[in-house]
């Protein structure tokens, strides 16, 4: 008896802070609470809310559509009526930044999970089949990695029109490759433990043991990457539509409207620093977000 | 090595071979032609610059002749510039983008690589979060805000530069500014990360006790291995300045290659855009293998296989 006690372990105390110590705390919440104590992820994630319900609930409150115009009025710069002013056909530029944000995040949200559905699935599948599926299946992601995929995107966009779905799958295309040989990475580890084992022994199928046993061990991984995918999309479509191949008129994105600045730079430069600052603010928040989401749910990982 | 070298330019034969062919579908695959956007093409002068491009023979012919004169190293004539060929524009254009290349990088070395080292010798103080913070920044603000910024700042406002060109060396500045300090960024936070692990390694700590001077410990001991993170970096990188340069030689109306392949894009100038691809291509993966090289001569335990 005093043997067995030994192995289990002293029978529980009434001492509450034991049993929560006990308890144990798991992986998301020891992971939240991280989190909560980073100095940049925090205000990020705050200024990062911030921006995006302006960008979908701010136009409701607004009385401007970003239509309207007032072509005697033309570019003013920020005064009290347009707070950031307006451009040269008279439209406020604040409301249009809030519209251009929707696009600019709904591309943002919506190409990373392009991205993240087909490396997930493409990672999975390779770390787990293993053997020479693998091995090939790593080496066409190589081939693909060493083309200059940028540039694909350009002649997809260029060819196949402006689309705005395309967009979503030209980037989401691109960008699920490292996605891809993350999750592979963390299924080979994942591979032969031993619970994958007792997976096996119970007689589970393969798709059973893929959906729910290794796919949720590589979350925290996943949801890293994802979160530092989303501001390099952003980056991108922004750079296509600075371009002039992304997002077309009267659509616009923050980088049509910093397109729109940069030509009329030389007179009206506040039409270029607010649709930058917003951009930039918004990739420096998501940076520090993936860099705090990183820290911790991974804490392995370093920093660089 | 050399049989390291060899057998990596051999596998650049399918790499180059799987670019033409999708870059040639795409490109045929696609809606619209080379000569639609010209209003005052009639129909028998269209036939007659169909057949000179070959564009009447079947699909899979073109796909063959092309790739039998790419082998020859022949890229074919521009659909857009007449009676000039691809391989005339890229060797007149290209060594103007190498040229805001090189600045560039240039410009990402000398600035990375000293903030790295310095923040790394006092980490989590003033002089690490500094150079940090300013490296995020440079991350986070894309370079077609920082060139028109910079062209507001230094051009129209402070009148040192000129808005855009590409004549005299005081034009080079603010295009290889604008370029390299996204890359400046990632250098010194790399450098950073690298030089903190071979900092806390014994061999340094045998250095310090033999009393060696800070100086030589950094420049002696230190670097070599610090730099790796940086140097596997450059290839990724030269891809990367390849996609800026399209953006940073529209900002700065610069006649380089970038310039003419977005053109070329827009232009649907076929033989333009494959010869530019299949270039590009080429580039990044000679620039790949130039970096695994110096990888392996920098650090001894790697070994060519």
């Amino acid at each position: 008896m005093s043997a067995l006690l030994e192995i289990l372990g002293k029978p529980p105390s009434d001492d509450p802070s034991l049993i929560e110590a006990e308890r144990g705390t798991s992986l998301w919440r020891d992971a939240w609470h991280r989190l909560a104590k980073n100095k940049m992820a925090v205000p990020s994630m705050i200024i990062l809310i911030a921006i995006t319900l302006a960008s979908f609930g701010g136009p409701f409150f607004l009385k401007q559509s970003y239509e309207t115009q007032d072509l005697r009025l033309g570019a003013v710069p920020p005064n009290v009526r347009h707070w950031l002013g307006t451009d040269t056909l008279g439209r406020d530029l604040f409301v249009r930044i809030l519209y251009g944000g929707q696009i600019s995040i709904s591309v943002g949200i919506c190409a990373t999970a392009v991205a993240l559905t087909i490396g997930v699935l493409y990672g999975t599948t390779s770390g787990f089949l293993g053997g020479k599926v693998d091995a090939l299946m790593m080496r066409v992601v190589d081939i693909i990695f060493a083309l200059p995929f940028t540039v694909f995107v350009i002649l997809l966009m260029v060819f196949f029109g402006r689309k705005f779905v395309l967009l979503f799958v030209a980037i989401g295309a691109v960008q699920w490759l490292v996605m891809a040989r993350i999750v592979r990475g963390q299924v080979l580890s994942l591979r032969y433990q031993e619970f994958i084992e007792a997976a096996e022994a119970l007689g589970l199928s393969k798709l059973r043991i893929i959906f729910r046993h290794i796919i949720p061990n590589t979350l925290g991984p996943i949801i890293v990457y994802a979160t530092l995918t989303v501001p390099s999309v952003m980056l991108l479509e922004a750079f296509l539509s600075f371009l002039g191949l992304g997002v077309q008129p009267p659509m616009s994105s923050w980088g049509v409207l910093i397109k729109e600045g940069a030509e009329a730079l030389e007179e009206f430069p506040w039409l270029l620093i607010f649709p930058g600052l917003f951009l930039s603010i918004t990739l420096f928040t998501l940076n520090f977000l993936g860099d705090g989401l990183r820290d911790a749910l991974d804490p392995r990982a370093s920093k660089d | 090595m050399l049989r390291f070298v060899a057998r990596r330019l051999l596998q650049m034969i399918p790499v180059l071979f799987i670019i033409a062919t999708m870059t040639f579908f795409i490109l045929r695959l696609a809606p619209g032609g080379p000569f639609d956007s010209e209003k005052t093409v009639t129909p028998e002068i269209r036939k007659n610059l169909e057949a000179y491009y070959g564009l009447n023979k079947p699909l899979y012919r073109q796909y063959y002749d092309y790739l039998a004169n790419v082998i020859k190293g022949d890229l074919g004539p521009s659909f857009k510039y007449p009676n000039r060929t691809v391989n005339e524009l890229i060797g007149e254009s290209f060594p103007i983008s190498a040229e805001l290349g090189f600045w560039s990088l240039l410009v990402a070395l000398a600035v990375g690589l000293p903030a790295g080292i310095i923040s790394s010798l006092r980490p989590n103080t003033a002089i690490d979060y500094i150079p940090n913070s300013l490296a995020m920044v440079g991350i986070c603000v894309p370079n077609f805000v920082l060139g028109p910024l910079l062209v507001l700042i230094f051009a129209l406002t402070l009148g040192w530069a000129r808005v855009s060109g590409w004549d005299e060396p005081i034009d080079r500045v603010l295009p290889a500014l604008t370029l390299g300090a996204a890359y400046a960024a990632y250098i010194a936070r790399l450098t950073r990360g690298g030089m903190l692990e071979i900092f806390s390694q014994d061999f340094i700590r045998t250095a310090r006790a033999k009393g060696a001077s800070p100086l030589r410990i950094i420049l002696k001991h230190a670097l070599r291995g610090g730099l790796l993170p940086v140097v596997s970096y450059l290839g990724p990188a030269v891809a990367g300045l390849i996609t800026g340069s399209f953006v940073v030689e529209t900002i700065f109306q610069i006649p380089g290659l970038g310039r003419y392949f977005v053109n070329a894009a827009f232009n649907r100038d076929y033989t333009m855009v494959l010869g530019a691809v299949l270039f590009y291509g080429a580039l990044i993966v000679v620039f790949n293998l130039i970096v695994d090289v110096v990888l392996v001569w920098m650090n001894p335990r790697l070994k060519f296989e």
